[in-house]
């Protein structure tokens, strides 16, 4: 083979190509190794960061007028396959005869409230796809009154930031403002044509298209408007899941 | 000499034998390449975590269970905490990837990677070279057709996942998007498939590089490779 020489011009790369090919220059990457080898130590941290961040930015760019997609009656889930899904018990025996949704916080008319008098808000009946944390999605019919409704004749302080609820079950969440107002969000009292029967949450239920399952509470027995979150933000969202969890 | 980023070659005389070096890979590639390592391993092990919670693509009731994914390749524990390792890496994921595909164009660097016309006719005498053992085709650039063909589809793989995740995370803000590409449970499916694709595309590259060797492996970290192939020294020096 013919012998080359290098030209000079070249003589500075190829300082820098022997250099950098020797092995000891491997030794630069121990701290790319141990930040990957520490990674399960902070880890913790770091991705509960991730989560809130992802949840800041869905939240930034939360658009309140973008409607759940509508479907119609024959495309609608059957009733017997739309799951009963609880973390507990399917039935938490509320006593439908006595029950009263108390509302405090910041409104004007705090109180405890009848399900006729929830009713008597203008109904709304929505065909909507209803999808779970764990990947399945049911299309159901729901009906009830908007929230946003429910909110005005309470007299919630519009600028107030959060709405929390309790269940009969101890479940309980807390949301933005923002979603509470969104047109598809309804006080639901009815699945399929009938009053909601215990599995879905009687006698009364959130159902909001624009979140996960977790955040449509069934069961409700309080209602509190606010401007601080409490500790507590809800039975899922403490062990680790998306707080927003808007789609 | 060009380019300074890439593309550099300098022989060596080294006692008896000329030794070329080449600049392969620049510091930018080297760097996302890792990073991107990184991240879909945990992207794809925390998925499959998310998967193992309803790890079927029908409906609900009845539940007809596809796969039961061993739990060794799955990330998060529950569910809960794989969407954390996931929504936080998916982060990590598009940065890397919107950074790469910058400076591939800024650079220049699209011209080594990319599969383009040009590169059919160098396809199929590759294939032969490497499923029925014919002679290997003289290599010019950096990249030959097979290579740059399983690169950018990959490249492909890696927006098309990134597209079919923003589509799982706001299917209802994108409810349009996600009713073109068949609904929400298709679109679940088709971002499994960018997965399958990705696990296909990761065990014929780690086996390449393997047969490959150590100096190839060792151009992805340093950026040089020692090339003591004559063959293509005659070329732009
Ligand atoms: C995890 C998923 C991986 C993906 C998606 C991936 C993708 C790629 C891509 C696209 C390139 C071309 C880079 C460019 O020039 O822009 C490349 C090169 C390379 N990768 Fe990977 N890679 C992965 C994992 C790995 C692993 C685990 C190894 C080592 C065992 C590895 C070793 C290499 C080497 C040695 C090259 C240079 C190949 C050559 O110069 O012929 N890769 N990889
Ligand atoms: C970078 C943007 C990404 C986003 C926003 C994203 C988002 C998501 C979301 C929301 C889910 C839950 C789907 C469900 O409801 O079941 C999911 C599941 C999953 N992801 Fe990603 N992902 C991204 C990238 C990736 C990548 C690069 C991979 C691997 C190649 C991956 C692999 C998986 C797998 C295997 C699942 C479980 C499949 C399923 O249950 O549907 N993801 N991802």
């Amino acid at each position: 083979m013919e012998k080359l020489q290098p030209q000079e011009h070249v003589k500075e790369i190829q300082k820098l190509a022997m250099s950098k090919i020797k092995r000891r220059e491997l030794l630069k990457l121990l701290p790319i190794g141990a930040a990957s080898i520490s990674l399960p130590l902070f880890n913790e941290s770091l991705i509960k960061q991730g989560l809130s961040f992802s949840d800041w930015v869905s939240e930034t760019l939360y658009n309140p007028n973008q409607l759940a997609e509508v479907f119609t009656d024959s495309q609608v889930t059957e009733f017997k396959k739309f799951p009963y899904n609880t973390y507990d018990k399917d039935d938490p025996e509320v006593d439908l005869e006595n029950w009263r949704l108390s509302v405090e916080g910041l409104v004007e008319k705090a109180g405890d409230y009848k399900l006729e008098q929830i009713q008597a808000l203008p109904k709304y009946t929505q065909n909507v796809r209803h999808i779970c944390i764990e990947g399945w999605d049911v299309i159901g019919n729901f009906a009830g009154a908007k929230l946003a409704d429910f909110l005005k004749m309470i007299g919630a302080d519009s600028k107030a930031r959060f709405v929390e609820v309790i269940c009969a079950d101890y479940y309980y969440s807390s949301y933005d403002m923002a979603s509470c107002l969104h047109p598809q969000t309804l006080l639901c009292y009815e699945m399929y044509g009938k009053p909601l029967d215990r599995g879905h949450g009687a006698p009364l239920r959130i159902h909001m298209p624009t979140k996960l399952g977790y955040k449509s509470c069934k069961y409700l027995i309080s209602l509190r408007v606010s401007n601080i979150l409490s500790k507590d933000k809800g039975f899922w969202e403490d062990q680790g899941y998306s707080w927003f969890a808007g789609i | 000499m060009k380019n300074l980023f890439f593309g550099q070659k300098v022989k060596i005389v080294d006692k008896e034998k000329t030794i070329l070096y080449i600049y392969e890979h620049p510091l930018f590639v080297r760097l996302t390449h890792w990073l991107n390592a990184l991240s879909l391993a945990i992207l794809i092990m925390s998925g499959l975590e998310i998967f193992s919670a309803f790890p079927s693509f029908a409906e609900k009731i009845p539940q007809v269970d596809l796969i039961n994914i061993p739990s060794v390749l799955r990330l998060g524990g529950w569910l809960g905490g794989a969407i954390q390792w996931h929504f936080t890496f998916m982060w990590v994921f598009i940065i890397t990837g919107i950074f790469y595909l910058f400076l591939c164009f800024f650079t220049g660097y699209w011209k080594t990677i990319f599969f383009l016309p040009k590169d059919i006719k160098g396809l199929l005498p590759m294939i032969k070279h490497y499923f029925f053992f014919k002679p290997k085709p003289p290599q010019i650039e950096t990249y030959n057709a097979l290579q740059k063909f399983a690169y950018t589809i990959v490249i492909i793989l890696g927006v098309f996942s990134v597209i079919t995740g923003i589509l799982l995370y706001k299917p209802i803000q994108f409810s349009f998007i996600v009713y073109l590409l068949g609904g929400f449970k298709l679109v679940r499916l088709w971002h499994f498939l960018t997965m399958c694709g990705f696990l296909f595309f990761i065990t014929g590259h780690i086996i390449m590089v393997i047969l490959h060797g150590w100096g190839n492996f060792l151009s992805i970290i340093i950026g040089w490779k020692k090339n003591i192939d004559n063959t293509n020294i005659s070329k732009n020096s």
